[in-house]
């Protein structure tokens, strides 16, 4: 196995780092975008992070960067940082597939809210990366194009769905990345490649030009290294946008102050609650272990640690697994093989109906064509009250529980995934036990809150990586940041 | 809901909504995935057991309502941006295939 984490010099600082030598003009964006094309030239064939690379594109965003820099108008304090876009997000400089054959190709006229951030902030864009098609999956290995590999390991998964962005920032390709979190997608990856990610508050990231896996779920955020950095990318993506009817208006924590204060490591008066549903049997020894190391260490640096009841949580998944599906079975309609995408069968044979069948057969991968089959099934009249219906209601109880929670602590921890990363092919016949890996991060998507992914270190039953999960409160994404950013320091360099 | 001996779901009812998801599975599909939605729907099934008669049901987390804007023109796509990923196009609009029956 190649070392595909050994950094070099550009490469291997953080985007905060970047951000101050390109902003001091020690190193112009044009050369660290170079030197991380270099990267991805030299490694992602190993890989497979990124379904798309735009040199010629990023390297023009970059020189704009430097000329706006050199006369004084910096757009932004990671102005020159280039970043890996997950591929589910529209650009209209580069194909926008999800991961999936329906969209081979397909280019999309207008960009997404975040990635016209992104652009606004003068940030480069490297290219987009690998995800299970469209968002669904713990693995990425749903992807019709392309496996990507764990750089920790690569006979093991990255993560899913959004595994090309973790193991590009784990295998220092990019310095950051933008995730999308439905049930774990950005939490899951970060805690396999030992990387920090962060699912925002619901309705703070924009899903204008995100191309919908499950509307009530789906939200955007960030990725990084470190929580610093990560919480820098976090400050330019999130924002009310009024062309997202689900986007709230209200002002954002201030998360770079937080991961600032927090590097500080002082917890004291800090309460922290851990999830009684979320540990026990199930558990890899090794995440356990993990897990209890970093409740020490959080204690150590001053917090208080209380266990926390949250009894619906244990009915969380299936919950999920109703309310996800009937959302994808609803939104996934719109690729009807007549407005853009993959169309199959039109040789003046088949009616536009068959065509559509046709279409959507050839198109769809199995794990879409499950899901959407399962959410046709759970809004059917005859299942509609004892599926997606008692799911609604399951999920109300689950965010009452979280409520309940935070009238005593201001944040909750969990081990992010059950066990370390699986091999390669290990699940991909056995959908349930796959969706069991997501246990830990689905409540939160259900309540509309916020969650972190900060690796813990490595387990030391298999040395792979492990993620510590921290909860909070909706618009109470600073506790992450400010207890993440404590920890992290604390905790040290991994492996 | 599903019993222990009854499966929470058959082959005839997983091709009935292959019908209306509009996807034309074959054979050796229809025999993995109604295996596979048996034992999905059977775990996901445990959610009957919440008592949950008077709580009230979450469509979504954020505590929004009739989010509208003003009703006036914006920019919007043009006409060829609209159409640029269309399959096909003719006269400046989506060609489709036949939509009515032959008679």
């Amino acid at each position: 196995m190649s070392n595909t984490r050994t950094a070099g010099d550009i490469t291997g600082l953080t985007a905060a780092e970047l951000a101050g030598k390109i902003a001091a003009r020690e190193l112009s964006s044009v050369e660290v975008t170079q030197a991380h094309l270099d990267r991805i030239a030299e490694i992602d064939g190993e890989l497979g992070a990124f379904l798309h690379v735009g040199a010629e594109e990023s390297l023009a965003a970059a020189k704009a960067a430097d000329d706006a820099i050199a006369a004084g108008e910096a757009p932004s304090g990671l102005a020159g940082v280039p970043i890996a876009l997950k591929d589910v997000f529209t650009t209209v400089d580069a194909p926008t597939t999800c991961g999936s054959k329906m969209l081979e190709g397909w280019k999309s006229p207008y960009d997404a809210t975040v990635t016209a951030k992104l652009r606004a902030a003068g940030i480069p864009i490297l290219g987009k990366t690998n995800m299970d098609e469209f968002a669904m999956g713990s693995s990425t290995e749903n992807s019709a194009y392309q496996v990507t590999r764990n750089p920790w390991d690569v006979t093991r998964i990255p993560g899913g769905s959004g595994g090309g962005s973790a193991a590009a920032l784990a295998s220092f390709q990019a310095p950051l990345a933008i995730g999308t979190d439905t049930g774990g997608s950005i939490r899951q990856p970060a805690s396999v490649t030992a990387t920090v990610g962060v699912k925002p508050t619901y309705g703070t990231v924009s899903r204008y030009g995100l191309v919908a896996c499950a509307s009530s779920l789906d939200q955007g955020g960030p990725c990084g290294r470190t929580v610093l950095d990560t919480a820098l990318l976090h400050e330019v993506i999130a924002g009310h946008d009024p062309r997202d009817s689900t986007s709230i208006d209200r002002a954002i924590p201030d998360v770079v102050g937080a991961a600032r204060a927090g590097a500080t490591g002082d917890l004291t008066g800090v309460r922290i609650g851990v999830v009684k549903q979320l540990q026990g049997d199930g558990y890899q020894p090794g995440v356990v272990e993990s897990f209890q190391a970093a409740c020490k260490q959080l204690t150590d640096l001053g917090a208080t640690i209380v266990e926390v009841d949250c009894p619906h949580f244990s009915y969380a998944l299936g919950a999920y697994y109703l309310i996800l599906p009937s959302e994808v079975s609803s939104n996934l309609a719109r690729f009807d093989a007549m407005r853009y995408g993959l169309r199959v069968g039109d040789d003046g044979t088949h009616s536009a109906d068959e065509v559509m069948a046709l279409t959507r057969e050839a198109g769809f991968g199995a794990e879409v064509k499950r899901r959407i089959m399962i959410g046709t099934y759970a809004l059917s009249s005859g299942a509609y009250d004892a599926f997606y219906g008692q799911a609604q209601k399951v999920r109300t109880l689950i965010a009452r529980d979280f409520a309940k929670a935070y009238q005593d602590v201001d944040v909750l921890i969990s081990p992010t995934t059950p066990t370390t990363p699986f091999k390669l092919g290990e699940k991909v016949d056995d959908p349930l036990s796959m969706y069991l890996f997501d246990l830990c991060t689905l409540p939160v998507n259900l309540a509309g809150t916020s969650a972190m992914s900060v690796p813990s270190g490595l387990s030391s039953d298999d040395g792979l990586p492990v993620g510590l999960q921290l909860m909070a409160p909706a618009f109470g994404d600073d506790r992450l940041y400010r207890i993440g950013a404590a920890y992290e320091a604390a905790r040290g360099p991994i492996g | 809901m599903s019993t222990e001996s009854q499966p929470a779901i058959s082959r005839d009812e997983v091709a009935h909504l292959a019908r209306l998801s509009r996807l034309a599975l074959d054979d050796a599909e229809l025999d993995r995935y109604a295996s596979q939605l048996d034992a999905i729907l059977s775990h996901v099934a445990q959610i009957s057991e919440v008592a949950a008669d008077d709580v009230p049901p979450t469509a979504h987390p954020a505590e929004l309502s009739d989010v509208l804007r003003d009703d006036v023109v914006l920019p919007s796509l043009t006409a060829e941006q609209a159409l640029s990923g269309a399959p096909a196009v003719e006269q400046e609009r989506f060609a489709v295939p036949q939509i009515l029956g032959e008679e």
